[in-house]
């Protein structure tokens, strides 16, 4: 409803905000779900891993061995990177999965709720007990009758409770039995993951595995320990003597890099979502990533920024839409934004190079202009679906290059393209010099890859690509046999003649004839064939990786203002609070402070003033000095009563808002009280000075 | 060997006693006679200390129990508030006086409160003429806890005029139990670490059902030869001799030698045994995935220990700001700025290395200038 707010009829509001709200929708779910299947090896993991850590509990045995080794607690070290703003989706799924196929008790703690060992006993327990509450609704009325405060936080009543659910689900009705045995274990492991194993105190993790492994034998517990950074930080915080109660496995995540490159490829390299991302908001995004973050929760709110900026700005976003949609929506465009279209650089680009009879035609009548706007809007699509294929060959041949040119991920590659026509940098040159020595094999290979990206993608156009491709493949093949036999012949023959002339002079005349004729040599067949195939990779990027800024609307499905984007996501809050003290105007807006930079307007707020002040000092400020200057600046609206107040004595309320002033400044960290002078404070910020 | 005789226990009893708590004799024999029989009143509070696994809580268990005197054992690491442990205890006590019936608990917030309720759960008892006895395990942690928990429990037979025993375990000397007011002093008895012997003897006593003594005595022994440089815990080496046990029989299994033939079992056993040390004793590798490499006989290298993944990736700026951070931890304060300021004000060369060690006049005097100037 902010979208009616700015462009009030003439922008469809209505209809942009259901498109945009759609869109996301699906792009969240289709992030989940690639989410959830590049977690499934560790979960899968980790699944069997809960299921065999107890299986000894289960069958009680009674062997020599099992009766000798101590019992340890099976510990999983779920490593999972430093992107610690992914981990909460990470331990939610992973939840979920372990409530559906191993055991329903699960406990998630985290260190900022565990300052001792009490509060941990407290958590798990309440969230053990409730979790039963879940399971079983509410049936048992009696049991959600006992109070939380009421249970002993202890681990026997954790025991008792814990024989009494699982006797219970024992003794239940076959039918019921049935259905919980076949999703559950007999005995249920209770699995207690700890978030954020690097921040719990030594000492909690510490006495709660020591009293943890005291009821091992009664209480089938599986601990779970979420880690950032490596899994020796379990050796650092924990002595031997508690480690060795635990039965540590490892399992690793998969690295956020790599979650990122198939979000990256099933998001934006597809031509399945209309929405696009410009060059400049990609590199943002990405270089948030790189350098910032590396979290994959980030990038995607990154992304649904974009798509909520670009519908919330852009009126010609109602265009944005699936291709079924468009005839209907280009049709029912009002006049207003035709208009808006006609303004848009690109196309007036478009209209400059027709013919002028077209030309008046598209700026005159809507009707004409919407046959082409959906036109071109098709085209647009059609070439979103060649790009794609054709970057991907690219990309197959750049990434074996040696050093890698033009980068080694996809999203590289992605960027140069949209940046500028690829094939005009200095690095593409560099990449085709370097692809034309690469050796058969490899050529074949990447062919074969090639021919398999355009014949898996969906655009039209690339049957005759396909079979192009597959021609080369089959001369590469018959070259095989008679190059064979060339090359053969040319070394026999030199040698033959090396042989031949034995004294000196001839024989460097002959190396040198030798050396000029290998250099002009006429290229072998398997040359030329290489040529003409780096030649027709060439002409595919030529025709199809042109640039999206160069394309008829681009300016509707790209959103492009990366500067928005930044100031949101990169905020620069020392920038920020320097500029808020020092030009109130810049977010205050009342005209009074608006001033020319250099005085100080006696209307700003007091802490204006006195920051003013302070960045004319050195290192240590002098109080009363300050208090002085601070007045003289206050003081200056009243001008006729200046005399009065100029009696030595600082008025009192003057007096008081420079204090307020400058505690203010403390609390912001501009300055503190030093302990050289006591009347003095000294700065903490060296700007300006 | 000093056998156990008391007249107080059946001398069977006591032999059996004997052949639980190996190594341990003379301590028990201190203990019981520290005792005395059933009815009589013992020493108020006893502190027993020693090294970890040492036995003390395993003795003082089997002692117990074997002799069927009346008692209490709680951790206090695992009640680890006052009230828990007190309640702890007076719900042991319940259960072990009247079969009759499970009364609710009844929160006991203050050592008043316990005595008063203590008194109450001691008169219902049938045994009233019986030494009850208190285990307090882990007993350093009862220093964390409120100041007068300590000395009370240490005259609680005093406090409560009945006849009771609280017996102190733990791993550090009294000295540093000893509050600043001063408090009734324990009898205070050091279980000394096992011996080399001791752990054979101990460690033997538990040979599975298939082998005989001797074979797996000989096991034990070069166990010991390995590990008994790094660790001396007994648990631990007990869960080692566990582990590696089917390792040992393998040739054994196979037909390959027989239980006599020692030369051919130890060089089966010693390599195995020294790549343990190196992972499963360290955590590196768990004792399950230890035991299923065994099982498959597989190398252990083709396990990833845990410190092989020490490598942490960053994001590029923290990777940068952790270095600068690091190297910025070297600079004095004041250099500060005039490391990171680009117009940080003119330095005399020849005075900048003249008074090297003197920056920090250097600076003040800047400072002073500059104050003057503004």
């Amino acid at each position: 409803n902010d979208f009616r707010e700015r462009n009030n009829d003439s922008g469809d509001a209505e209809l942009r905000f259901v498109t945009c709200q759609s869109l996301w929708n699906k792009i969240k779910s289709e992030t989940e779900q690639i989410q959830e299947d590049l977690n499934k090896q560790l979960f899968d993991n980790l699944g069997s891993f809960l299921r065999r850590s107890h299986s000894e509990f289960q069958e009680k045995t009674t062997k020599w061995t099992c009766r000798m080794k101590s019992r340890e607690i099976p510990t999983a070290a779920l490593v999972l990177g430093v992107n610690v703003t992914d981990h909460d989706l990470t331990f939610r799924s992973l939840s979920e999965v372990l409530q559906n196929n191993i055991t329903p008790y699960i406990a998630l703690l985290e260190a900022k709720d565990c300052p001792g060992i009490k509060n941990l006993m407290q958590k798990l327990m309440g969230q053990l007990m409730n979790c039963y509450i879940d399971v079983e609704s509410l049936e048992d009325e009696d049991y959600v009758q006992v109070s939380q405060n009421r249970i002993r936080c202890s681990m026997t009543s954790l025991i008792n409770w814990y024989k009494s659910v699982t006797k219970k689900t024992d003794s239940e009705t076959p039918s019921k039995k049935r259905t919980s045995s076949s999703r559950h274990l007999q005995s249920p492991p209770v699995v207690v993951i700890f978030k954020d194993m690097e921040s719990f105190s030594t000492k909690v993790l510490q006495d709660f595995v020591v009293i943890s492994s005291q009821h091992i034998r009664e209480l089938p517990l599986v601990l779970i320990f979420g880690i950032a950074t490596s899994p020796m930080i379990i050796h650092s915080l924990l002595p031997h003597s508690v480690s060795s109660l635990l039965c540590i496995e490892l399992f690793q995540s998969l690295s956020s890099k790599e979650h990122l490159s198939t979000i990256i490829d099933k998001l934006l390299l597809t031509a399945q979502f209309p929405f696009k991302l410009g060059e400049k908001v990609l590199q943002v995004l990405i270089n948030i990533f790189l350098y910032h973050d590396f979290s994959v929760q980030n990038f995607i709110k990154g992304f649904q920024l974009c798509i909520v900026e670009h519908f919330y700005s852009q009126p010609l976003s109602v265009l944005c839409c699936q291709l079924v949609d468009l005839k209907k929506r280009v049709n029912s465009l009002s006049h207003d934004q035709c208009e808006n279209i006609r303004r848009l650089p690109s196309f007036r680009r478009y209209v400059e190079s027709q013919v002028s009879e077209k030309q008046i035609a598209l700026l005159t009548a809507d009707s004409f202009l919407k046959e082409t706007i959906q036109k071109l809007l098709e085209d647009l699509h059609v070439y979103h679906e060649n790009y794609v294929p054709v970057l991907r060959c690219l990309h197959v041949f750049t990434s074996s290059l040696p050093k890698y040119p033009l980068g080694k991920q996809i999203r590289e590659l992605h960027c140069a393209c949209l940046e500028n026509r690829v094939w005009e940098t200095k690095e593409y040159e560099s990449c085709l010099q370097l692809a034309r020595m690469l050796n058969k094999s490899d050529l074949v290979t990447m062919l074969q890859q090639c021919v398999e990206i355009f014949v898996s993608s969906s655009g039209k156009e690339f049957d005759k690509t396909v079979e192009k491709l597959k021609e080369f493949l089959t001369q590469f093949q018959k070259l095989e046999v008679a190059e064979a036999f060339q090359e053969r012949d040319v070394s026999v023959s030199s040698q033959k003649e090396l042989q031949k002339k034995t004294d000196l002079y001839h024989l460097q005349k002959t190396l040198l004839e030798l050396k000029e004729s290998r250099r002009s040599k006429k290229l072998t067949k398997f040359e030329m064939l290489r040529f003409e195939v780096v030649d027709y990779i060439d002409s595919l990027v030529r025709n199809y990786l042109v640039p999206a800024d160069h394309k008829t609307l681009h300016e509707i499905v790209y959103f492009n203002t990366a500067s928005v984007l930044r100031g949101h996501l990169n905020a620069a809050p020392r920038t920020a609070l320097h500029t808020a003290l020092n030009n109130p105007y810049c977010y205050l807006k009342n005209q009074a402070l608006k001033s020319d930079g250099g005085s100080i307007s006696n209307k700003a707020p007091d802490i204006c003033i006195a920051y003013k002040l302070h960045l004319e000092c050195g290192r240590l400020i002098n109080l009363v000095d300050w208090l002085e200057a601070f007045s003289t600046v206050v003081m200056a609206v009243e001008g006729p009563n200046a005399d009065a107040a100029s009696s030595d004595q600082v008025d009192d309320i003057i007096h008081a808002r420079f204090i307020r002033a400058v505690s203010e400044l403390e609390l912001l960290g501009f300055i503190k009280p030093s302990k050289q002078k006591t009347d003095h404070v000294a700065r903490l910020t060296w700007g300006g000075c | 060997m000093p056998n156990l005789e008391h007249p107080a226990y059946p001398s069977a009893t006591l032999l059996h006693l004997e052949s639980l708590v190996p190594c341990r004799e003379s301590q028990v024999s201190m203990l019981l006679s520290i005792f005395g029989e059933r009815q009589q009143f013992s020493f108020p509070s006893i502190f027993i200390y020693g090294h970890t696994s040492s036995g003390k809580t395993y003795v003082m268990q089997t002692l117990l129990n074997t002799l069927q005197l009346p008692h209490v054992f709680v951790n206090c690491v695992e009640y680890f508030t006052s009230r828990l442990l007190l309640e702890e205890i007076l719900i042991q006590l319940q259960s072990c006086s009247s079969e009759t019936k499970q009364t609710s608990h009844v929160p006991c917030d203050t050592f008043n409160d316990f005595v008063r309720l203590f008194k109450q759960a001691v008169v219902s008892r049938e045994l009233q003429d019986q030494t009850l006895y208190i285990v307090l395990d882990r007993a350093e942690q009862l220093r964390e806890m409120e100041a007068n928990i300590l000395p009370a429990f240490l005259r609680l037979q005093e406090l409560t005029d009945r006849n009771v025993t609280v017996v102190l375990l733990s791993e550090i000397v009294w000295e540093l139990f000893r509050p600043n007011t001063g408090c009734f002093e324990p009898f205070t008895l050091y279980f000394p670490d096992y011996s080399i012997g001791h752990l054979q003897k101990i460690l033997s006593q538990n040979h599975p059902p298939e082998y005989s003594v001797d074979f797996y005595a000989a096991y034990i022994n070069i166990l010991l030869g390995v590990f008994y440089m790094v660790c001396r815990d007994l648990k631990e080496l007990q869960h080692l001799a566990a582990l590696n046990f089917s390792k040992y029989c393998e040739p054994v299994v196979r037909g390959e030698a027989s239980e006599r033939d020692t030369r051919k079992l130890w060089k089966n056993i010693e390599p195995h045994l020294k790549k343990a040390m190196q992972t499963v004793y360290l955590r590196e590798i768990s004792s399950s995935q230890w035991e299923r490499l065994q099982c498959d006989d597989r190398e252990p290298g083709q396990l990833k220990g845990l410190s092989a993944h020490t490598h942490v990736e960053l994001p590029y700026y923290s990777k940068f700001l952790l270095i600068a951070a690091y190297l910025a931890s070297y600079n004095p304060v004041r250099t500060d700025k005039r490391f990171f300021l680009k117009h940080h004000g003119k330095i005399r060369k020849t005075n900048f290395m003249k008074k090297h060690e003197k920056i920090s006049n250097l600076d003040d005097e800047m400072g002073t200038t500059r104050d003057g100037s503004s």
